[in-house]
């Protein structure tokens, strides 16, 4: 399976309950099965656990965004059957024609090593080359992930979310490296 | 087992070091990306390596034989013989089909006429490319052009395969499938790939790393 590890910080702030009235514009669905599609077409973000999709089911219900439309028993125990309300269809177009702030702060652990390691050692450059092999070792992870027989579409494009921000780091240390005299300047004076 | 090896290699172009004493050795059937920012001199090291040209000082060995002393024609039938070379912009001949083009190498090797075209074919297909063995460079597009470039690199069965950008004038996508596909043509051939990139995500297909900077191997990743 996917390593989460990359790409479940990013979908860490998105909400759920978002997530989980997407689902339900498709048709009504309980909880077990929003809980495995929301794994299983979500791949590489970090599974959500059962008591989340109730929780979050039971705020949606309060809040008139979805409703108890009957109960499923497929083979196990009665299940409740949601279905989204058209305050849910509503909530969950308007959360759809928004976009995500891009990142305002660099706030990069990576970026926060460079400018110590030249104040506390006076040099990066043998961190910016550690740090480039160990980027370069997830990213040929990542990338023989990709060349697995049978990925699915979702895995494919979720690692190569996970790749191209790895690239985009490896970029930005290469720039460091080239800068690195200026900032030693910086630093120094 | 190394197969193929420079030992403190110099060049320069000019007043400009390109190489500036590189040592680097690469294994039977290993996938090696170069790489390095532009103007680092890797693609220098890359043609020194193949033999396109000679170091001015330092060594070249080529399976336990040094082959930086060799003159031209020597090198030359090295090439034809044992190594493969994929270019970013595909450099077919023009005048020729995509079909013509791959059948080229074999016909250099004194194979007959119909025997490289059939085989030319075979390597056409295999790299999802037949559809276009009757049509001329300037029909394709970019990512049927590296195809055909990869399949007249590998026609005859190389032990070493080198590319140099074989996919920066490519898309993500297409660049993807050119390099899947010459990959995995050469490890079924059992051929050593040395790729020349600047572009991490291809750099991500190898086995090691060899950064160059400023004319030398700033450091081995493996």
């Amino acid at each position: 399976m996917l390593d989460r590890l990359f790409i479940e910080c990013i979908f860490a702030c998105m909400s759920t309950g978002h997530i989980l009235l997407g689902l339900l514009t498709e048709r009504p669905k309980h909880g077990y099965e929003l809980k495995r599609e929301h794994d299983d077409r979500l791949p590489g973000v970090k599974p959500i656990a059962y008591g989340q999709v109730y929780a979050t089911l039971q705020r949606l219900e309060r809040d008139g965004k979805v409703a108890v439309s009957g109960t499923a028993k497929e083979g196990g125990p009665e299940r409740t059957v949601y279905e989204i309300t058209g305050d849910g269809a509503d909530e969950v177009h308007r959360w759809l024609a928004e976009i995500e702030p891009p990142a305002p702060y660099v706030s990069s652990a990576l970026f926060v090593r460079v400018v110590l390691a030249l104040i506390a050692e006076g040099t990066a450059d043998g961190y910016l080359l550690r740090q480039r092999a160990a980027h370069l070792e997830r990213m040929r992870e990542l990338t023989a992930r990709k060349n697995t027989a049978g990925i699915s579409a979702g895995e494919l494009l979720a690692t190569d979310y996970a790749l191209y921000h790895l690239d985009a780091d490896l970029r930005w240390l290469e720039t460091a490296r080239q800068r690195i005299d200026e900032l030693t300047q910086e630093i120094r004076t | 087992m190394t197969l193929l090896e420079a030992r403190r290699i110099e060049k320069a172009f000019g007043r400009t070091r390109a190489l500036r004493g590189v040592s680097v050795a690469i294994g039977s059937g290993e996938i090696v990306a170069i790489t390095g920012p532009s103007g680092s001199g890797k693609s220098t090291l890359l043609h020194c390596l193949s033999g396109i040209m000679c170091p001015e000082t330092g060594e070249v060995h080529y399976d336990g034989r040094r082959i930086d002393t060799l003159d031209e024609a020597a090198r030359t039938r090295l090439r034809r013989e044992a190594f493969g070379v994929v270019f970013q912009f595909g450099r077919l001949v023009p005048e020729l089909t995509a079909a013509e083009n791959v059948a080229l190498p074999l016909l250099f090797g004194g194979n007959g006429r119909e025997e490289s075209a059939t085989v030319a074919r075979a390597w056409l297909e295999r790299m999802d490319a037949l559809d276009v063995a009757d049509a001329r460079p300037g029909e394709l597009s970019g990512g049927q052009l590296q195809r055909v470039a990869v399949a007249r690199a590998l026609v005859t069965g190389p032990k070493v395969v080198f590319a140099d950008e074989p996919t920066g004038a490519l898309d993500s996508v297409a660049g993807e499938r050119v390099l899947g596909l010459l990959l995995e043509a050469a490890r079924v051939n059992g051929s050593t790939v040395v790729i020349v990139t600047h572009d991490n995500r291809v750099a991500a297909h190898a086995d090691r790393e060899i950064v160059v900077r400023d004319g030398a191997a700033a450091g081995v990743v493996v």
